[in-house]
Order: structure tokens, then C-alpha cells, then sequence
């Protein structure tokens, strides 16, 4: 399972990779593995302003229809449109097929958020 | 792939002749607007008679229901429909009526109506029923419309979210977001039932309800729904009972009795009518006293021996079906329940819960089951010990279509990874639950000796296996003429 250094986590295998007072958000590789083959994203509106832990989007796969919160609290600034048309990118590639950018609406909310280290061990204790 | 019947069209095949019209017909275009009639040709095929029925017999032996085999449909009890319940539901007085007639022409027809309100009150341990609503969805629809005019009448206009715990049936969100409810998600235990520390949390007073299934889809009775009804009512909520499982307790415990307000059932599952393609559905509605008076209108009284449509119900929600709801499917499930009695329903759901039960172990060994204890009349077991040798929930059930199985409901519910909800209902025997189990054995053998059988599942059926991510991807839903 690749799980990157660099990005903070959820316990709803979403990440965040935090560049100054924006955040760009994705799935995890976990969260594709086990979503399987993923046909369909609907994505946030920019400008739409959301709490942390509010769902922004849907991602359906062949076996399931999940929603996507969003790791902190914030105001969309752009969507990766991409992914309308090319879902696949999801499990190909799922740390460079991010989904939104956000600014962050109060940075503390990262504080709750997993290390890379902390998300493993939770992902472990999920296949126990 | 079978040809479409638009693949069959032979031009000039079809050349039938109607008699002569014997009445004077006016220029069509004297009748309907020129802007309402088209120029150009229907694409209609034309099939000769003898192909067209072969075409759709050809399809309809395609069919797999009940009546062809073993049907474990997890969460959607598929039992098996009596074939008298078709002969009441065909008698001239209640299949040659018209919803038009007056009321004192169909009293019959009434007065079963009536008993049928009555009767589903008595089973559910509510105060009254409408037997409107189409089907489960459709009578979840009319249950939280009901919860948001009640607290509407009492102008508590600060409860506008509904909550639903994890393990819910997808309609349960998607119908509160229907209303105009925000869904507020209820986590579950380790135990696989609602947990109360969450839901207190949760619970206040911008809430207006929450919708419970019980026994919840792992097939776990809500122990606790003393405590969770108290939640809910002590912070001025009101508590929905989805009926998808009611065949887990049917007869042996009452949805009003746990404290619920608003309860709908599906007579296509829990009484014996036709599911699936073969319904339509029926999904009524029972409430408490304190929601009677919103129930959609009209419903039937009895005054002395006469029965009759009530329509003075000036806070009911309003009409939720034309006319008075699938009154065939009404009349079927009220036969079942009268050709059952008390005492039989009460066993059918015994004999449910043991079948369950009985199937659970026989396949513990061989199957990992997440949460193995005690259950109703449903269990999940997931593809855990056969995901080493990379085989996954879904080539299990491909591989019970070559055995001639009806694959149970795979990935749902979404708390259990790659789940299988396996129901047997009470009508199957001992002799037949041995078969299925013999064939799930094999096919864990084969699991790890002869993979690819799975794999490549169905090998045994018209069709193969289907790319289901291209057709969700890049679904084809229309035919184009080449």
C-alpha cells in the first residue's frame, strides 16, 4: 500500500497536501484498492465553501457509491476536471490524480488530521 | 449476445391488414396540431408474428426467479410467492372492478381494504396504516413526509436533518434528501449495531428523526432500541422503521412496541407477492396515534357494516398514489397473511431465522463471517480466506450463476468489506440449503485449487462475464440503427 510522507490523512482515505494557505485533496491508494475499478466522479462547484469533514463530491465504482469529505474546512479554488472523463485516473494514479484544491478556511484543522505514519497503522488495524 | 429485436427487422415482414374502419375518420391533421405530427416514419422493426414470439419466449426463458431455483437474496427476501394468492387476487369481484366505481358497488373490495389497514396495524403495533404507496421507497417517501408535517403542525421548523446510521439501505438517505432533509450519519459498533454514544452525540433538536432498519442488514436485531428509542424521543425526534427486514421478527416482535412512530413494510418481500420484475411492489404505511392525522388520504372506514373512502383528513400529507395504491398486490398479501393465520406467520419467521442460522454454520468453516453470532434472518459473510489465492466476493457469486444459483447481494452492506448478504427466507428445505452449501464448499475448494474457474465465471451461462467497468464507464443505453 503507498502511502506518501508528505500528505496528511484521514480516517476516510482521503489526503491533503498542504502548499502554504492551500490544500489540494485526493484519495488514497487504499481507498481505490478497495473501492475497485472506479467509473464514475462527481466534483465540488468552485467557489462552493465547505466545513471540514462536509461531503464534496461522490465517487461511485463498480461496487459502491462513497462520498468525499474534505480534509479541512474551505473555499474550492479549482477542480480537476479530468477526472469527469477519466475516472480510471483514480486507481491508476491515485496521489497524482487529485480531486479539488482548497483555501483553507482555519489551518487547525490539519492538526487533526493522520501523519503518513499514524494512517498506516490505521490502515493496518482495518485488514486485522 | 442475442440479437435486439430491432436487429430482426426484415422490411415487409409484418404484413398485417385491419378491416376497413366502418365509422367516417377524420384527416389526422384536422384533428391533432401540425406542429404535433411527425413527417417521418416510426423506427419501429417489423417482425414477422411467429418471430416476434419466438424472440420474447426465447427471452422469457431467460427469466431466474423463485419459481426457478434458489434465490438468497440478501435484504430482499425472496421467498416464495403461493400460487392461491394469485387465484384471490384474479377473482372477477376484485380483478374486474374499476377504482371509478362507487362505493357501494365494491364493498368487497372495501372491506378487505380495511381489514388489511387493520391487520398490518396489529402485526406492526401501530394505530393506523395506508396502504397507498407503491413500494418500500415510495413508502419511506410517505413516512418522512408525515415526520416533517407533524413537526411542521407543531411549527417546530428548526429540525431539518434526518439521521441514518451506516449500515442503512441507500434509500434511506436518498429518500430523507428527497423531503429536503440533510442526513446526519450514525456510525455503527464493533457488534455491527447502532452506536449509542454516536447517536447521543448527534442528537438534537435540529433533528427530526431517525430512520432505523431492525433487524439491521448484517441480519443483528438493535438490542439496544429501548435506549436508542429514548435518544431519539427525548430530544423530540421521531423514530422510522424501515421495513425491509421485518421478516426477521414477523409475529415474534412489533416495530410499535420498540418504540418506533412511523413504519413501512414491504408486502414484496415480508407477505409473499411478487418481487423484482415480476411486482409491482407494495410499500404501506403505519404510524402512531400522533401521526394519524397526517396519513395520506383517502383512507377506508367502517361505519356500522358499511365501508367507505374517508377523504375529510384536512392536515393529511395529501394523495401519494392515483387512486388507492397496487390493490392487486393488496389483495394477494392479504390472502397470504389470512391463509397463514397468526400462528403460521409467526412461524414462517422462525423457520427464517433458523434457516439463517443453520446456513451461518455450515459455512462458517469454510467462509469468513465478520460478525459470527446470533443472527435474524440474514448474515454476511465476506471472501476474506479466499482473497489470498486473489479471488474476490464478486467471482463467488459468478461462479454460483454456473452452478445455477441466483447470486446473493454482494458489497452491500458498505461496512463489511467485500460483503455477501446471504438470505434463505423460510420456504427452502433442509435438502436445498445442503445443496447451496455443498456448492459454496466447492467453490471455496476451487477458490484455491482451480482459480481461474472462478475467475472466468459464468462459463455455464448465455452470457459470460459482462466488463461491467466499460459498461459503467462507457455505458451504450441506446440502439442506433448501423
Amino acid at each position: 500500500m503507498n502511502i506518501p510522507g508528505n500528505l496528511l490523512y484521514t480516517d476516510e482515505h482521503e489526503w491533503i497536501s498542504v502548499d502554504g494557505d492551500t490544500g489540494r485533496i485526493g484519495i488514497t491508494d487504499y481507498a481505490q484498492h478497495h473501492l475497485g475499478d472506479i467509473v464514475f466522479v462527481e466534483l465540488p462547484e468552485v467557489g462552493d465553501s465547505f466545513a471540514m469533514r462536509d461531503a464534496v463530491g461522490v465517487i461511485e465504482s463498480v461496487k459502491a457509491v462513497v462520498s468525499l469529505y474534505t480534509p479541512a474546512s474551505g473555499t474550492i479554488l479549482e477542480v480537476n476536471e479530468e477526472l469527469e472523463d477519466s475516472p480510471e485516473l483514480l486507481n491508476e494514479a491515485p496521489y497524482d490524480s487529485w480531486i479539488a484544491v482548497i483555501e483553507l478556511g482555519d489551518k487547525n484543522d490539519l492538526q487533526k488530521l493522520m501523519t503518513a505514519e499514524a494512517y498506516a497503522a490505521f490502515c493496518q488495524t482495518l485488514e486485522d | 449476445m442475442p440479437k435486439l429485436i430491432f436487429e430482426k427487422h426484415v422490411t415487409n415482414s409484418n404484413p398485417f391488414s385491419l378491416p376497413a374502419c366502418d365509422i367516417p375518420l377524420p384527416e389526422i391533421s384536422e384533428t391533432i396540431p401540425a406542429h404535433f405530427l411527425r413527417n417521418e416514419t416510426t423506427a419501429l422493426p417489423e417482425v414477422s408474428e411467429v418471430e416476434t414470439v419466438r424472440h420474447f419466449t426465447e427471452l422469457s426463458t431467460r427469466a431466474y426467479g423463485v419459481d426457478s431455483g434458489f434465490y438468497p437474496l440478501g435484504s430482499c427476501t425472496m421467498k416464495y410467492n403461493p400460487k392461491i394468492n394469485e387465484w384471490a387476487a384474479r377473482l372477477p369481484g376484485f380483478a374486474g372492478i374499476h377504482p371509478c366505481q362507487s362505493q357501494d358497488t365494491v364493498q368487497g373490495a372495501l372491506q378487505l381494504y380495511y381489514e388489511m389497514q387493520e391487520m398490518l396495524a396489529e402485526i406492526n403495533g401501530m394505530d393506523a396504516f395506508s396502504l397507498q404507496p407503491a413500494a418500500g421507497a415510495h413508502g419511506e417517501m410517505t413516512g418522512i413526509m408525515m415526520i416533517k408535517a407533524y413537526h411542521q403542525h407543531r411549527k417546530d421548523y428548526k429540525r431539518t436533518k434526518i439521521m441514518v446510521p451506516d449500515s442503512a439501505h441507500g434509500t434511506n438517505p436518498a429518500t430523507a434528501n428527497v423531503i429536503g432533509y440533510e442526513i446526519i450519519e450514525i456510525k455503527s459498533n464493533e457488534r455491527g449495531l447502532v452506536d449509542l454514544e454516536d447517536l447521543r452525540a448527534k442528537m438534537n433538536d435540529e433533528v427530526a428523526g431517525l430512520m432505523l432498519t431492525n433487524p439491521n442488514t448484517l441480519g443483528l436485531f438493535e438490542e439496544e432500541i429501548q435506549d436508542i428509542a429514548a435518544i431519539v424521543h427525548d430530544g423530540g425526534g421521531l423514530l422510522y422503521y424501515d421495513g425491509a427486514n421485518l421478516n426477521g421478527i414477523l409475529g415474534v416482535a412489533r416495530p410499535g412496541d420498540m418504540g418506533f412512530d412511523v413504519v413501512h413494510v414491504n408486502l414484496h418481500k415480508t407477505f409473499g407477492t411478487p418481487h423484482g420484475g415480476g411486482g409491482p411492489g407494495s410499500g404501506p404505511v403505519g404510524v402512531k396515534s400522533k401521526l394519524i392525522d397526517f396519513l395520506p388520504k383517502p383512507v377506508v372506514v367502517k361505519n356500522e357494516d358499511v365501508y367507505s373512502f374517508n377523504n375529510d383528513l384536512p392536515l393529511s400529507i395529501g394523495k401519494v398514489k392515483n387512486f388507492y395504491g397496487n390493490f392487486g398486490v393488496i389483495v394477494k398479501a392479504y390472502t397470504y397473511i389470512k391463509s397463514l393465520g397468526a400462528e403460521g406467520i409467526k412461524e414462517a419467521c422462525q423457520h427464517a431465522v433458523l434457516n439463517a442460522n443453520y446456513l451461518r454454520h455450515q459455512l462458517r468453516d469454510d467462509f469468513n463471517i465478520p460478525i459470527d453470532r446470533l443472527c435474524k434472518h440474514e448474515f454476511v459473510i465476506n471472501s476474506k480466506k479466499q482473497s489470498a489465492y486473489g479471488v474476490t466476493t464478486l467471482d463467488i457469486a459468478k461462479r454460483l450463476i454456473d452452478y445455477g444459483y441466483h447470486p446473493p447481494t454482494i458489497y452491500f452492506p458498505l461496512i463489511i468489506s467485500e460483503a455477501m448478504m446471504i438470505e434463505p427466507t423460510e420456504t427452502e428445505s433442509k435438502e436445498r440449503l445442503h445443496e447451496f452449501v455443498d456448492v459454496m464448499k466447492t467453490i471455496a475448494r476451487e477458490s484455491a485449487q482451480e482459480t481461474d474457474k472462478l475467475l472466468n465465471a459464468p462459463q455455464n451461462a448465455v452470457i459470460k462475464r459482462v466488463d461491467e467497468v466499460t459498461a459503467a464507464r462507457k455505458p451504450i443505453v441506446k440502439w442506433e440503427a448501423p
